[in-house]
C-alpha cells in the first residue's frame, strides 16, 4: 500500500514589543516572578484590556512578509478555558477575523522548490507560566499578555523534510522583519504539529495526531518522521489511528501518548466586547510595506545572480538579517563577494561561536572586515597575516592602520625580492637539482627559506613564481 | 441629617457657609444610616473610619465653593471597585475582597471631594431585579418594607429614597438603575453606552453595562453625571465625544419637542396604574408644549430573549475569572485543581448566577452558537434599527419603566421566567446602548411609579431637559416615604 | 412540550463552566433552563437573513494604546490578595494535565 502524508503546523511567535498586548506591563524575561504584572494581567474584577498599537503594526508587518492578505476590519474574540496560567479563564485571540490570511512561503528541499500556503495568521495574548513540584504547582504571570502571532499552515506539507524547511523559511522571514527573535530555545518560537496519513487515492484525510511541546526543528522533523511511520504501520496492519495528542521523547526518538482527544474542545468563542473593532487603513498598510526590509529569498537571488556566490553561501548568509545586512555593507564597502562570504562563514562564525555572542554585539564592523579583504585581494597582506588582522578587528581596530603600525605589509616587489631569491637559490644547489628532477617539494623548502629571511613578509605567490623563473633559466 | 428635603445645591450651600463641616455632615450621615438602615438593609459595607478621615481632609483643604460635590457624602454600588474598601458584588466568592485600585467613576468623584460612606447592596453580580439575589442581605423598599426595592441597584435606590444619602452610583445592564429608581420614587439615569468608563465596574454584560447616578431629583442627577462622564484611556469602549454640561438645559422646557410612546411598551402585561401614569405623563408633556404620539418598535417582544442570551453569554465568560486561584474565595480541602475550581465556584456563586452562567455557556457552546448567540446579536441589530427609525422623527421616547410597582419580597424570586419578563421595558435601551432615565411620575397604592425617558445616543441633555421640566411641573419627586429618616 | 435541553446536557454545560449541580437539584435546574431556552427559541421567528450581528454598541473604532511600557508596581498588593502564594508565585494544587492550552 502506498501512503501520502499531510502535515499541518501551528507556529507561535512572541513579538518583541515594549509592553504587553492588552496591558502596559513591560515585556521582559527572567525577572522575579509576577514582577511585570498588574491588575489587568491578573484578570482582576473590573479591569479592561487596551490594544497595543505596536502589536497590530507588527502583525501587519509579519503578514506582509508572508505575502498574506491583511484583514481591514479585524476584531478580537474570546477563547474560554480554565487553566491556572490563564487568569481571565479566557484568552483574547482572533478567531473570526485573523489579521492576515492566505499567505505563503517558498521552500527548497533537495533543489525542489515548493510554495507552502499559510491559511491564517492572528494576534493573541500568551499565557503565564506554571511550574510543577510534587504537591503544588506555581504560577508566574510575567509572561501573561506577551503578544503572540500564530501562523497556521495550509495542508500543503507532505513530509517531515518539508516541515523542517517550512519552519526554517518561516523563522528566517519573521526574523528579517525584526518583530521577533524567533528562538525556539528561548521559547519565542513554539511549534505544534499535526499529521495524518492516508492511502494514496483516498479522498478524505486520515485521522490526525498532534505533537506538542517540540523544542527544536530537528525534533519536529524526527517526531514527524516517527509519527509518519507509526501511522503507516498501524494502517498496514489494519489498525486505526486514534485522535490524540502525543509528545516527542527526545532520548528515545519516539512519540508517546499525552492525552486522547474526546471530541473537540469547546472554547465557546465569541467577539470580545471590551475592545472596539479595528479599522486598518490602506495608508497604514502601505507605510508598513515600506518599512519591510528586503526578505531573505530576494536577497539570496541577488547574491547568487548579481554577486556570483554559491546557493549554499547565500543560504548561510541569509540565516539572520544581521548577517545578511553585514554582508551587504561589506559589499558596499568594496569587499570581494566570495571572500566576504568565506570570512563570514569562517572566522566570523567561529568567533561568534567561541565567544557565544551575536554579530551585532561584537566590535567587528563590515567596513573593517571589507578593508581587510581588500588588503588581501591587492596582495598587501597574506591570508596568514590576515589572521592577526582579524584578531585586531575583533578588538575594534582599524585594519589598515593596524597593518601599517605593525609593519605587516607583505613584500611583493620583485626588485626587492630578487637578491634574496638569488641568494637562496645559490645557497641550496641540492634543492635546485631536486627541482629539476621533478621533486615539487623542493620549491616549498626554498619558499620557506625566503620566508625565514623576510620574517614571513614575502608574498608567497610572488616568490613562487620568481623561484620557478630563476631555476628554469 | 436626613436628605428628604435636600438637594446637592442646598447641602453645598450649608457647607460653603460653614453651617456644617464636611466632617459633621459625614458623621450625621453615618448616624442616619445607623438608625435607618436596620429597617432597609441598603448597605453591605459602611466605612465610618474612611469616610470621616476623608471628610476631615476635605475640611482641612476647605470646601470648594465652585464644586458642588466638595465634601458630599455618597454611596457606591458594591460592584464598583474601591481601593482598600471591601467590594463584594454581593457574592460570597468576593466576600472579603479588598480591591487595590479605584473604578474610574469612583476615582473621578473622589477627586472632586465626595466622601464614600459605604457600598450598597445589590443582586449578586447585578443579576436580578429585586436585590433578593444578594448573598448577604435582603434590602427593603422604604415606601413599604414588605416590598422589594427592585434591582439590581436596589441598595443604592433604597438608600437615596430612605434619605440615608443624597446620591448614589448604580449600574445598569438591563434596567438595574431605572427599575429600582421607579420602585423607590427616585431619579435614575443609565447613560449612553460609552458615556461613562466601565474601568473598575465588575463586569456582568460587557456590551450592556453602564454606570449611572441615582438621586432625589433630575438636577442632582445631571450634576453627578457631569462628574463621572467622559473618555477614559482604561476603557477603549468609552466615548471620546465631548461631554456637555448636563445641567445647562434643565430649564429650557419641552416646547416643540417630539415625544414618541412605543405601542409595544404599552401592551398587555402592563399594570393599569402604570399605563395610566404614562398617559398622564404624556398629557403633562403635551400641556407643556411637546408633541406626543404613538410610535412603533416592532421587535420589542424579542428583546427579553435576545437580552438574556447576550447578557448571560458575556457573563458566563466574565465570571470565569472567579476561579479561586488569584483572589477571592478559594474552597478548602480540595483534592486537586479541578476540585478547587468546581468547589470554589459552586460554593461561591448563588443559584441565579449559576443559572445565568449555565445559560450563557450553553448559548455559546459548540452547535448552539449560531442559533442562540449569533441570532440574538442579529436581533439586536434589528432592535437598534427600530430605535434609529423612531429617532429620525422624534427627540425622545416616553415609556413605562417597569410593568408593575414594587412587588412583595419573596414573590418573584422562585420563578426566573417571571423575573426575566419584568425587564422587558428597560433592556431594549441597553441592547441599543441608548441613554434612559426613570423619573418619579405617579403612585399606585402608595407605591411610587416611574416613567422612562429614552434619548438618542449621547443625547442625555434632552433626556435631562425633559425630565427636569416634568419634575418642575409635578410634585411626585418631592414625596417621601413615611418610614425612614430620623424625623 | 419538547425538551430543549436534557439533564445530560445540563451536566455537560456545568462541567464546561466548572460548576457542580447537585444530583437532587438537577431536575429542577433542567426544567428551569428548559423553559428559558424555550423562550430563547422564539428568536427563530425573526427573519435575520443578511442581518449583521451587533456585538458592541460603542461609538469607538480603531482605538489603540501606544506601545509604551509602564510597570504599575502592584506585585506585592496582588500577592497579598492571593489565597495561597510561595516565593512570589501563586500556589495551586499540582497541575496534572500539563498540556496547557496556550494556542
Amino acid at each position: 500500500m502506498n501512503f501520502e502524508t499531510t502535515i499541518g503546523l501551528e507556529v507561535h511567535v512572541e513579538l518583541k514589543t515594549n509592553s504587553k498586548i492588552f496591558s502596559p506591563s513591560p515585556v521582559e524575561f527572567g525577572d522575579e516572578p509576577n514582577s511585570n504584572t498588574n491588575v489587568i494581567d491578573w484578570g482582576y474584577p473590573g479591569v479592561l484590556p487596551t490594544t497595543n498599537k505596536g502589536v497590530v503594526h507588527d502583525g501587519i508587518m509579519a503578514g506582509l512578509a508572508l505575502h498574506a492578505q491583511i484583514e481591514r476590519h479585524p476584531h478580537f474574540d474570546r477563547k474560554n478555558y480554565f487553566y491556572p496560567d490563564n487568569p481571565k479563564a479566557y484568552q483574547i485571540t482572533q478567531s473570526e477575523t485573523p489579521i492576515a490570511h492566505d499567505g505563503w512561503v517558498e521552500i527548497d528541499v533537495d533543489g525542489k522548490k515548493k510554495k507552502i500556503g499559510i491559511a491564517e495568521m492572528h494576534i493573541e495574548e500568551d499565557a503565564g507560566k506554571n511550574s510543577h513540584a510534587s504537591e503544588y504547582s506555581y504560577v508566574d504571570l510575567n509572561r501573561q499578555g506577551t503578544p503572540l502571532i500564530e501562523i497556521v499552515s495550509k495542508p500543503d506539507i507532505s513530509s517531515s523534510d518539508e516541515a523542517y524547511a517550512y519552519l526554517e523559511q518561516l523563522r528566517q522571514v519573521i526574523q528579517f522583519t525584526g518583530v521577533s527573535d524567533v528562538k525556539m530555545e528561548e521559547g519565542s518560537m513554539r511549534v505544534d504539529v499535526n499529521i495524518s496519513v492516508r492511502p494514496v487515492g483516498q479522498q478524505e484525510y486520515g485521522t490526525k495526531t498532534e505533537l506538542k511541546n517540540l523544542n527544536s526543528f530537528t525534533y519536529v522533523k524526527k517526531g514527524l518522521a516517527f509519527e509518519e511511520q507509526r501511522h503507516q504501520r498501524v494502517l498496514m496492519s489494519g489498525g486505526k489511528i486514534a485522535q490524540e495528542t502525543r509528545r516527542f521523547n527526545e532520548s528515545t526518538g519516539q512519540t508517546i501518548l499525552m492525552r486522547t482527544k474526546e471530541g473537540s474542545d469547546d472554547y465557546r468563542y465569541f467577539p470580545e466586547p471590551d475592545l472596539p473593532v479595528l479599522n486598518i487603513s490602506q495608508d497604514w498598510i502601505d507605510q508598513i510595506q515600506t518599512e519591510l526590509p528586503e526578505l531573505p529569498a530576494k536577497r539570496r537571488e541577488r547574491y547568487v545572480n548579481e554577486l556570483g556566490i554559491t546557493d549554499y553561501d547565500a543560504m548561510v548568509i541569509t540565516q539572520t538579517k544581521e548577517m545578511s545586512d553585514f554582508f551587504d555593507k561589506m559589499i558596499a564597502a568594496g569587499a570581494d563577494a566570495k571572500l566576504a562570504a568565506n570570512y563570514l562563514q569562517g572566522d566570523v562564525n567561529a568567533y561568534m561561536n567561541d565567544n557565544q555572542v551575536e554579530l551585532q554585539d561584537t566590535k567587528i564592523t563590515p567596513e573593517h572586515l571589507a578593508t581587510m579583504i581588500k588588503l588581501i585581494s591587492d596582495g598587501t597582506i597574506s591570508s596568514k597575516m590576515a589572521k592577526k588582522v582579524f584578531k585586531a578587528i575583533t578588538n575594534g581596530e582599524e585594519p589598515k592602520k593596524f597593518v601599517e603600525d605593525k609593519g605587516m605589509v607583505q613584500l611583493s616587489d620583485p626588485a626587492k625580492l630578487q637578491p634574496i631569491v638569488d641568494e637562496v637559490v645559490a645557497a641550496n644547489p641540492q634543492s635546485v637539482e631536486d627541482f629539476h628532477n621533478g621533486k615539487d617539494r623542493a620549491i616549498g623548502f626554498l619558499v620557506g627559506q625566503i620566508m625565514k629571511q623576510t620574517h614571513g613578509k614575502a608574498n608567497p605567490q610572488v616568490i613562487n613564481k620568481m623561484l620557478k623563473d630563476s631555476m628554469s633559466k | 441629617m436626613n436628605y428628604f428635603d435636600q438637594s446637592l445645591a442646598s447641602i453645598h450651600k450649608q457647607l460653603v457657609n460653614q453651617e456644617i463641616s464636611a466632617k459633621d455632615l459625614t458623621q450625621q450621615t453615618l448616624d442616619n444610616i445607623k438608625s435607618v438602615d436596620p429597617d432597609i438593609n441598603a448597605f453591605i459595607t459602611v466605612d465610618d473610619e474612611g469616610a470621616l478621615k476623608k471628610a476631615a481632609d476635605v475640611d482641612a483643604k476647605g470646601i470648594d465653593a465652585d464644586n458642588v460635590l466638595s465634601g458630599m457624602p455618597i454611596a457606591i454600588k458594591d460592584n464598583m471597585v474601591t481601593k482598600g474598601l471591601t467590594t463584594t458584588a454581593a457574592s460570597k466568592i468576593l466576600e472579603n475582597f479588598k480591591p487595590i485600585y479605584d473604578a474610574t467613576a469612583v476615582d473621578k468623584l473622589n477627586k472632586l471631594g465626595t466622601i464614600t460612606v459605604g457600598k450598597t447592596n445589590m443582586d449578586e453580580f447585578a443579576m436580578g431585579g429585586s436585590t433578593e439575589n444578594s448573598a448577604f442581605k435582603i434590602t427593603h423598599n422604604p415606601w413599604d418594607t414588605t416590598k422589594v426595592p427592585g434591582g439590581s441597584s436596589g441598595g443604592s435606590a433604597a438608600a437615596v429614597a430612605a434619605g440615608e444619602v443624597i446620591a448614589a452610583l448604580g449600574s445598569d445592564t438591563g434596567g438595574s438603575i431605572r427599575q429600582p429608581a421607579s420602585f423607590n420614587g427616585v431619579v435614575g439615569m443609565k447613560p449612553t453606552y460609552g458615556r461613562v468608563s466601565r474601568w473598575g465596574l465588575i463586569a456582568f454584560g460587557s456590551s450592556l453595562d453602564q454606570i449611572g447616578p441615582i438621586t432625589r431629583n433630575v438636577s442632582d442627577n445631571a450634576t453627578i453625571m457631569n462628574a463621572i462622564a467622559g473618555h477614559d484611556n482604561h476603557d477603549l469602549t468609552s466615548s471620546t465625544k465631548e461631554v456637555p454640561d448636563f445641567t445647562s438645559t434643565l430649564d429650557k422646557g419641552v416646547k416643540g419637542m417630539k415625544i414618541g410612546i412605543p405601542t409595544e411598551f404599552m401592551a398587555q402585561g402592563l399594570d393599569d396604574d402604570i399605563k395610566q401614569t404614562v398617559l398622564d405623563t404624556a398629557a403633562t408633556f403635551k400641556k407643556l408644549g411637546a408633541d406626543v404620539e404613538e410610535v412603533s418598535l416592532p421587535h420589542t417582544k424579542y428583546g427579553v430573549a435576545a437580552y438574556y442570551i447576550i447578557s448571560s453569554s458575556e457573563a458566563s465568560s466574565n465570571l470565569q475569572r472567579f476561579d479561586g486561584i488569584r483572589y477571592g474565595r478559594r474552597a478548602k480541602d480540595v483534592k486537586d485543581l479541578e476540585d478547587l475550581y468546581v468547589k470554589s465556584r459552586s460554593e461561591g456563586f448563588g443559584d441565579e448566577v449559576k443559572r445565568r452562567i449555565m445559560l450563557g455557556t450553553f448559548s455559546l457552546s459548540a452547535g448552539f452558537y449560531d442559533a442562540y448567540f449569533k441570532k440574538a446579536a442579529q436581533v439586536r441589530t434589528l432592535m437598534i434599527n427600530d430605535f434609529t427609525n423612531v429617532f429620525k422623527d422624534y427627540d425622545l421616547i416616553l415609556a413605562p419603566t417597569a410593568p408593575t410597582p414594587a412587588y412583595g419580597i419573596g414573590e418573584d424570586v422562585s420563578d426566573p421566567m417571571t423575573m426575566y419578563m419584568n425587564d422587558v421595558l428597560t433592556l431594549p435601551v441597553n441592547l441599543a446602548g441608548l441613554p434612559g432615565m426613570s423619573i418619579p411620575a405617579g403612585f399606585s397604592n402608595g407605591l411610587p411609579v416611574g416613567v422612562q425617558l429614552i434619548g438618542r445616543p449621547f443625547d442625555e441633555l434632552t433626556v435631562y431637559q425633559a425630565g427636569s421640566t416634568f419634575e418642575q411641573e409635578t410634585d411626585f419627586a418631592k414625596q417621601t416615604p413615611k418610614m425612614g429618616g430620623n424625623n | 412540550m419538547t425538551e430543549k435541553i436534557s439533564e445530560d446536557q445540563v451536566k455537560h454545560v456545568a462541567e464546561l463552566a466548572k460548576l457542580k449541580i447537585a444530583d437532587d437539584q438537577l431536575p429542577y435546574f433542567t426544567t428551569q433552563l428548559d423553559q428559558i431556552i424555550g423562550l430563547f427559541e422564539t428568536l427563530s421567528e425573526v427573519d435575520t437573513d443578511g442581518v449583521e450581528p451587533t456585538s458592541s454598541v460603542t461609538d469607538q473604532i480603531n482605538v489603540m494604546r501606544d506601545d509604551i511600557a509602564e510597570n504599575w508596581h502592584q506585585r506585592q498588593a496582588l500577592l497579598d490578595n492571593a489565597p495561597d502564594t510561595a516565593d512570589g508565585y501563586i500556589r495551586v494544587p499540582t497541575i496534572i494535565d500539563e498540556s496547557g492550552d496556550n494556542e
